[in-house]
């Protein structure tokens, strides 16, 4: 976006030499470190090796809501909305989405009357009422997705231990490390899909541990991409487990996608606006700068010293 | 400066406010006639990008407080409020936290297109010092504005730096306790960052008027690094050159914070940071915002607590008297053949204490930003002062209208070019 303009430097456009120059500095620099830094970790390395095995990166997956035109799909929200119902929702809490959230334009695409049907199925808490009891009624649109346990200490104790992580902003807090040079290569290829892709990789990635391997403690699971690789969830779903009206294959890695989709919703449910908007600045943004770039040169040439007559 | 009081009041209101109040004047001095070297390229137009970035920080930042709670318990979930139901609230909220990098970046391109030109050499050392002072103003308040989501990065980010200040011998763990208002991180803490987050920026917009000020007393410095000799020949006028060239920066920039903030918006984040903050779980990494890497690189490189604060503050400190340690008669590394180049090698270092600084501490990284934080301070303490004794210069041009057009025989620059620009083109 920075449209027809030369950058100036000293006054003229940076010659040859001091682009030698600067090169040549930078190279000295970092030379001088790397080979001081290279020799030290030489010694060093050594003893590293045989530790904790090697996590690798959660595959990338193609996913409608990237780039600059992303948008979710509604009908793999909805089928990631099903294995989230089905499945995950015994033991992940949904807080941060209300019901009215489902009927929401760039979303899951359910109208009011779909959205009011699912919140029905719900019950929750409400009071004190005129007796000062606590009651359960059915959900409204306007009331949270109750929680999978009334708290933390219930949670783990239902779970050996393990407290299971709230799926509202699961797919924004989790990602893995980039690396150089692709956490720059990222900037402009806007990858912002770690979690999904964590997300996913995490579901497809129960196998069995590789010879040698054990458990810190009784009761994990080993896990390819889980950092250190033992999780405490089980496997959580299987192949064919939720049924799928649409034809879509029913397979653990299609379920992968798709709750992990939802799950990017949930985290970001104006995601499809924020990209929609985002294009709209930056084309009014590259017209208006070059606009204001002609008449910046108009008036600079009104600087240029004349000949005497 | 030249270039006061040009100003003439036209209507008969006009005539009877100036007398009693200047103020229309003041603005017409500072951002209308107000003389610019002629040679300025595109790294003097960071300033005003920076006043941009002020007055939208502040902005942003004064409608997220309407909807924020500073309260531990609440922050968290009123920060995801904004987020999902508050009108643009996803906006307003990205926008600030993705300004803090921009205005960031802005000023440490300002900064070092200082260190560059020597523009903080005589008469301009209060107006480095000013700006050295907002810098560590803009650290503060971005600190303090980062713990306010109270997710697990705010929390342990703050735990992390409070606790430098038990480092203090004698006094520190009461002082960690005054700050925090109690014996750990908590709602007081919480309480009192917001209050001096929506405090600090109007302290720094203070001091960018003394800076302004302070600027606008000695002239600008330019890539030449020569005083103006003659106004009518070295400069132009701010207004149309100057205000023109700074908004087509500026529509520039912005375009690139647009990018971030609508397209990849948590890239500048941490994932760790959308999880609720909780004393009792420890992130595996706890790692500060980009812009402060490099100084935790150094923090982290001394092995001692006091040494490794007193080095990071150290830094800091030294920028405050740079104008002295520096020897040199010729401002621009332009004319300097050997500052350029420790220049570039110093940028090199800066940007290697950053990636350090995100990297765990444990060696080889260690090894390194040891090395890297003994060449910060020897490029000050010892590279600058003894190149300006020992560097053989290049000739400086005569004037700046000089630099630009080449030892100009014949040629003259049109009558009242300075004067009046609104004429032409």
């Amino acid at each position: 976006m920075i449209g027809p303009m030369t950058l100036r430097f000293e006054g003229k456009t940076m010659s040859l030499r001091s682009l030698r120059a600067v090169a040549a500095a930078a190279v000295i620099g970092l030379g001088a470190l790397a080979g001081a830094g290279g020799a030290l970790a030489a010694g060093g390395e050594g003893a590293q090796e045989g530790g904790a095995h090697h996590t690798p990166q959660p595959p990338m997956q193609k996913w409608t809501f990237w780039g600059p035109f992303g948008k979710f799909d509604p009908a793999q929200l909805q089928r990631g909305f099903k294995i989230y119902k089905e499945v995950c929702s015994s033991c992940h809490s949904l807080s941060l989405v209300s019901f009215r959230n489902l009927m929401e334009p760039g979303g899951l695409g359910f109208n009011e009357g779909q959205a009011r049907a699912i919140a029905n199925e719900y019950e929750v808490q409400d009071g004190p009422n005129d007796q000062g009891e606590m009651f359960t009624r059915k959900a409204r649109l306007s009331d949270a997705f109750p929680k999978a346990f009334p708290n933390e200490q219930a949670a783990r104790a239902a779970n050996g231990g393990a407290y299971p992580p709230d799926f509202s902003l699961l797919a924004k807090a989790r990602t893995y490390e980039r690396g150089f040079p692709w956490f720059l290569w990222d900037i402009f290829a806007q990858y912002q899909e770690q979690g999904p892709d964590y997300i996913h990789a995490l579901l497809v990635g129960y196998e069995e541990p590789p010879a040698g391997a054990t458990p810190a403690a009784a009761n994990l699971h080993y896990n390819k991409y889980f950092p250190n690789h033992w999780i405490a969830m089980a496997k959580p779903i299987q192949d064919g487990q939720v049924e799928y009206t649409d034809g879509t294959p029913t397979t653990v890695d299609q379920y992968g996608k798709d709750v992990a989709a939802f799950m990017m919703w949930a985290a970001e449910p104006h995601l499809a606006a924020r990209k929609a908007t985002g294009f709209v600045v930056l084309i009014w943004l590259l017209v208006f700068g070059s606009l204001v770039y002609l008449v910046k040169k108009r008036i600079w040439a009104g600087a240029k010293p004349k000949p005497i007559a | 400066m030249q270039g006061h009081s040009t100003y003439q009041p036209k209507s008969g209101l006009a005539k009877w406010f100036e007398s009693r109040l200047p103020i229309v004047g003041l603005v017409h001095s500072s951002a209308v006639a107000y003389p610019v070297p002629r040679n300025l390229n595109y790294f003097w137009t960071f300033g005003g990008i920076l006043v941009f970035m002020l007055v939208a920080q502040i902005l942003t930042g004064v409608v997220l407080a309407m909807h924020y709670t500073p309260e531990a318990t609440k922050a968290f979930a009123s920060v995801e409020k904004i987020m999902r139901d508050v009108n643009y609230g996803w906006l307003l909220r990205y926008l600030h936290a993705n300004g803090a990098s921009m205005f960031f970046i802005a000023v440490y391109i300002h900064i070092f297109r200082g260190m560059y030109y020597g523009s903080y050499k005589a008469p301009r050392e209060i107006l480095w010092i000013l700006g050295v002072l907002i810098f560590l103003l803009m650290m503060a308040t971005a600190f303090m504005g980062y713990v306010l989501p109270w997710g697990q990065m705010s929390f342990w980010g703050a735990t992390v730096i409070t606790n430098l200040f038990s480092a203090i011998p004698g006094v520190g763990q009461a002082v960690v306790t005054w700050l925090w208002g109690g014996f750990s991180v908590d709602n007081p803490t919480l309480n009192r960052f917001f209050a001096l987050h929506y405090l600090l920026p109007f302290m720094i917009a203070g001091v960018v008027v003394l800076h302004i000020w302070a600027l606008h007393h000695v002239g600008q410095n330019n890539p030449t690094g020569v005083e103006v000799k003659d106004f009518r020949k070295d400069t132009l006028p701010f207004t149309p050159y100057a205000t023109i060239k700074d908004g087509f920066a500026l529509v520039c920039f912005i375009a690139f914070f647009a990018w971030f903030v609508f397209y990849i918006p948590n890239y500048l984040g941490h994932a760790d940071n959308y999880i609720e903050a909780n004393p009792l779980v420890t992130p595996a990494h706890i790692v500060p915002e980009w812009y402060f890497l490099p100084f935790y690189a150094i923090l982290r490189a001394i092995p001692s607590k006091l040494g490794g604060v007193l080095f990071m503050f150290g830094a800091i400190a030294v920028l405050f008297v740079l104008p002295w340690l520096d020897t040199s008669k010729v401002r621009s590394a332009k004319y300097r053949p050997m500052f350029k180049i420790f220049f570039w090698i110093f940028v090199a270092d800066a940007v290697i204490l950053g990636w350090l600084g995100s990297k765990p501490a444990e060696e080889p990284y260690i090894t390194y930003a040891r090395i890297a934080t003994a060449w910060y301070f020897i490029h000050f303490l010892i590279v600058i002062p003894v190149l300006g004794r020992i560097e053989k210069t290049k000739p400086l041009p005569a004037s700046i209208a000089e630099s630009v057009l080449g030892p100009s025989g014949g040629h003259s620059f049109p009558a009242g070019a300075a004067a009046s620009p609104e004429t032409k083109g």
